[in-house]
């Protein structure tokens, strides 16, 4: 599938024609506004652009979807990061009485990057991925998107492609938006099973009682360990990787098949477990190997701030020129990184000659110049590959508006409101 | 409030009242009036308790049995309420004032306060779980401490769970006691430990846990107050005469961490970069040794790297330019061209030296804070070698340094008790062959400096010099008492002299 090769010095043409045509703004706005529940909300949230030749500008932030089109289309950045919603409007800070301007809420977001993988990698290292590694991805969300549900009980999440080595996860309910520092540390912490730097050679370590949250991910990692990590990282292929394994060294004749290895590699593990060269609490020695090398590996930094900055979704990533698209966890298995449209692919396609739709213009054009420009920017990503990711972003914001409903009810708790709130939904669904 | 004739009687009713509990929350201040002699003791005292929570929490496991022989120990010979015994009134009394005592001295400061409500909460918790099931109970109740209880049916549905999620917890705990509901939000210790089990955004605390979620109470509670009264006109009229004579008394010996905290250098520019990698086989701590090691090979070092081991150079001396010099030297060898540092890094290293952003002039970080915080992930060289360290690994290391065989077993041993600085101190007395360090170690440019003493002769190792050395170099805030009254308190302290000591 051709990805129309990407070159990152086209970006300085490419950037404007995205921003004009395709970056779905209406669908953007309406998500960071969170249906108005809370007054300001969009207004004083912080975003940071980097522009051209790396410059880094930071508190931006805008009044209405408009203006933040027109500041787009301005300052063409190269990457987009969204920060926290504040005390004031960001832009604003300066003029604050220091100590005031404070950062209030923000989504709880996790990064999953394939770099803090490399020590159990052996097909790619540093920014590279394949098809083999990325089986890591799917791990990673699959285990982390059960545990955000489940047991911390959050509803809407958003998993995001980074574009290049990695996934982003966004917790947006009302509650998650609210957590406070030592609060996201502390899920952070409980999501975390992979702990030590390069000096630690066992880096997960488990004990009696398993806790069933432990359980739930090891079913999941079991599912894909023996396809992962015996076929296609080959962990068993010689005698060095396998002592990687298990810090031990293992005698020759065990070396038949490759998962027939696992087996014969527990039943040693047994009979060594009889002599006294094990240190205790090793009974568990097979499912930390699965979660050493399967598990996933969240940067805690990231999840911890209030204020800390992420990545945004439809972003474009400079160096692959991917667009960093929210990802269907019901096509999970099947989605492919390789797959994700490049800038320059979405830019040829919209090109393309149109089909039957000149006529439709024209007539549409008459009308307000805004809709009629939103209209054409709807149809127009709709024609390249990036539309059914923008529809995976529309489910989501259909799921959560939902419970804005509900909220702004709550607040109310008035029959006319209830209408008007009605009324706001339904022009919120048209687009 | 006035008193009347029956003034005795009223009191007694109403007192009696307020300590019929061996435990409280500290919610309401004293309301009477004590002697001069009454509060500088009860102060000391409860200070000295303090202390020793302290100690006794740093180089034993917390709830074992040495740690609960050790506190039981001191909380009785220093006459605090112990186990809801009778005639406890006096004691109790004394619990109450003293603690608010403390609160006036503590709550001057960030790190003062951080300090002072770790050791409450660490004296609270071993308090509380002393208690008898029914009192714990009682406290609740009488605290108002409403959790819901989860029904007999809900418990029955999760009993294998709470089970597997809960250390101690069996089938029969569960179905005889109360299993309680609250949000995750109110349990963030249980569930940064992952110690409860969670589902649909609720934490499953069993009875026996629930001094945890007391505690976040506790702590939320004291934390506000401490705030509260630092902000409040009280604590400027604390600036007087005749309390100044004890407020350095509380400096002296409470403060976790009380040396230098080098943020004022004496000798800058003294070091050239030439120098350091001799220095770091020489005279760096093994946590410093091992982040340069791992700069000049990798050419590179990640966040917490840079920061442990950018701020220790500051710690010795380097200036803004040098350490400017030295990372970008390094990183261009790496993957890092010129232009990226200078976007990229330089500014986190200005940042460092406070110049840029809010302008904090960063300290380098003491041996508690590299032990404790933000432990080191894949990639990472940060940390405390002792703490952090496969135990294979940091053998291999000291062998790789010459630490002889029997010198690196007694390090594994202390290792093995976790006592972290005490294994770095053994590694300082090891590489600089001399058989007593001769100062207790907390602070990595501390190493730093003791060593370069060492090396180039000027050793004394009289502890009563770093104990007035301590003495003088009080956080700025404190008012400093005229010559006569730190002499006094000087002699004062001799009996105290020795109880502080570090082990």
């Amino acid at each position: 599938m051709p990805t129309s090769d990407y070159d990152p010095a086209c970006l300085p043409d490419l950037l404007p024609l995205y921003y004009r045509r395709l970056f779905p703004f209406s669908q953007y706005y309406r998500w960071l506004s969170y249906g108005g529940v809370s007054k300001n909300y969009f207004q004083n949230r912080e975003f940071s652009f980097t522009l051209k030749d790396d410059i880094y500008v930071r508190y931006q932030s805008f009044t209405t979807q408009n203006e933040l089109e027109k500041e787009m289309q301005k300052m063409v950045p190269y990457k987009v990061d969204i920060g926290a919603v504040y005390s004031h409007r960001p832009s604003q800070h300066n003029a604050v009485k220091s100590g005031t301007f404070q950062a209030l809420e923000k989504e709880l977001v996790f990064d999953i990057d394939m770099t803090d993988y490399d020590d159990v990698r052996r097909c790619c290292s540093a920014a590279d991925i394949c098809s083999k590694c990325w089986t890591l991805m799917i791990i990673a969300i699959r285990i982390l998107d059960r545990a955000l549900r489940e047991d911390f009980g959050f509803h809407h999440l958003l998993w995001v492609y980074s574009g290049r080595r990695g996934v982003h996860c966004w917790v947006c309910d009302d509650a998650a938006r609210k957590l406070s520092v030592a609060a996201r540390s502390a899920v952070a912490e409980y999501l975390s099973l992979v702990k030590g730097g390069e000096e630690t050679l066992r880096k997960v370590v488990l004990s009696d009682p398993i806790h069933p949250f432990i359980n739930h991910s090891l079913s999941v990692v079991e599912r894909y360990f023996q396809q992962y990590a015996i076929v296609e990282q080959d962990i068993l292929c010689s005698k060095e990787s396998v002592d990687k394994v298990l810090s031990l060294p293992i005698p020759v004749k065990f070396h038949n098949s490759l998962c027939q290895f696992w087996y014969h590699i527990k039943k040693y593990w047994k009979y060594l477990s009889c002599s006294h060269n094990i240190k205790k609490g090793g009974q568990y020695f097979d499912k930390e190997i699965m979660l050493q090398y399967c598990y996933p590996r969240l940067d805690v930094n990231v999840s911890k701030g209030v204020n800390h900055l992420l990545k945004s979704p439809f972003s474009v990533h400079p160096k692959t020129g991917r667009i960093s698209v929210p990802i269907d966890l019901k096509e999970l298995n099947t989605f492919d990184p390789f797959e994700v449209p490049t800038i320059s692919l979405i830019c040829e396609e919209l090109e393309r000659p149109r089909a039957d739709e000149a006529e439709e213009d024209d007539v549409k054009d008459k009308e307000n110049e805004q809709e009629a420009g939103e209209r054409r920017r709807i149809r127009d990503y709709k024609r390249t590959s990036l539309a059914k990711y923008v529809k995976v972003f529309d489910r989501f914001l259909e799921a959560m508006a939902r419970s804005w409903k509900g909220e702004m009810l709550k607040k109310s708790g008035e029959l006319e409101t209830s209408f008007s709130v009605f009324l706001t939904f339904m022009s919120f669904t048209y687009t | 409030m006035q008193f009347s004739g029956r003034r005795k009687k009223l009191i007694g009713n109403f007192q009696n009242d307020l300590y019929d509990q061996c435990l409280q929350f500290y919610g309401q201040p004293p309301l009477e009036n004590i002697s001069l002699t009454e509060f500088e003791t009860f102060a000391v005292e409860r200070l000295k308790l303090l202390k020793t929570v302290e100690n006794v929490g740093v180089s034993c496991v917390k709830n074992s049995e040495q740690y609960t022989k050790k506190l039981d120990a001191e909380i009785s010979s220093l006459n605090f309420p112990h186990r809801g015994g009778i005639s406890e009134y006096e004691k109790r009394r004394k619990d109450h004032i003293s603690h608010f005592i403390l609160r006036l001295a503590y709550c001057q400061t960030e790190d003062l306060r951080r300090w002072f409500i770790q050791q409450e909460m660490d004296l609270f918790r071993y308090r509380f779980n002393c208690l008898h099931s029914k009192h714990k109970t009682d406290f609740l109740h009488k605290n108002n401490l409403k959790y819901e209880t989860v029904s007999a049916e809900e418990k029955k549905n999760l009993k294998d769970k709470l089970i597997a999620s809960s250390y101690g917890l069996s089938g029969t705990k569960v179905e005889e006691h109360d299993v309680y509901k609250v949000p995750f939000q109110d349990a963030l210790d249980l569930v940064r430990t992952r110690k409860v089990y969670l589902l649909a955004g609720n934490a499953y605390i069993p009875h026996h846990e629930i001094v945890t979620i007391v505690l976040n109470d506790f702590r939320t509670r004291l934390s506000k107050a401490l705030a509260v009264m630092f902000y409040s006109d009280l604590v400027i009229s604390l600036h007087c005469d005749w309390l100044s004579s004890f407020v350095p008394l509380f400096f002296c010996y409470s403060h976790a961490y009380v040396g230098q905290d080098y943020s004022i250098q004496k000798n800058i520019g003294k070091i050239s970069l030439e120098q350091i990698d001799a220095l770091s086989g020489k005279s760096f701590p093994l946590c410093m040794r091992h982040l340069h090691k791992a700069l000049r090979e990798n050419h590179h070092l990640r966040h917490g790297g840079r920061m442990q081991y950018g701020l220790f150079l500051k710690g010795i001396g380097l200036t803004l330019e040098q350490a400017l010099q030295f990372w970008r030297s390094e990183f261009v060898k790496g993957k890092v061209d010129a232009d990226k540092f200078d976007k990229a890094y330089a500014y986190s290293v200005r940042h460092m030296f406070g110049k840029e952003g809010k302008r904090t002039d960063y300290t380098p970080y003491s041996c508690m804070k590299v032990i404790l915080s933000n432990p080191p992930s894949q990639g990472d060289y940060h940390g405390c070698p002792f703490r952090h360290s496969d135990p294979e690994l940091l053998k291999q290391k000291l062998q790789n340094y010459k630490v002889s065989p029997s010198g690196i077993n007694q390090i594994l041993e202390l290792v093995k008790g976790m006592h972290y600085q005490l294994a770095c101190q053994k590694y300082f007395e090891l590489t600089h062959n001399v058989e007593d360090a001769g100062f207790s170690l907390n602070h990595p440019n501390q190493y730093f400096t003791e060593s370069q003493k060492f090396l180039s002769g000027g050793r004394d190792i009289k502890k009563e010099v770093d104990m007035s050395q301590r003495s003088q170099e009080n956080p700025a805030s404190v008012t400093h008492p005229s010559q006569a009254n730190s002499k006094q308190a000087h002699e004062e302290m001799g009996d105290l002299d020795s109880f502080f000591q570090d082990e």
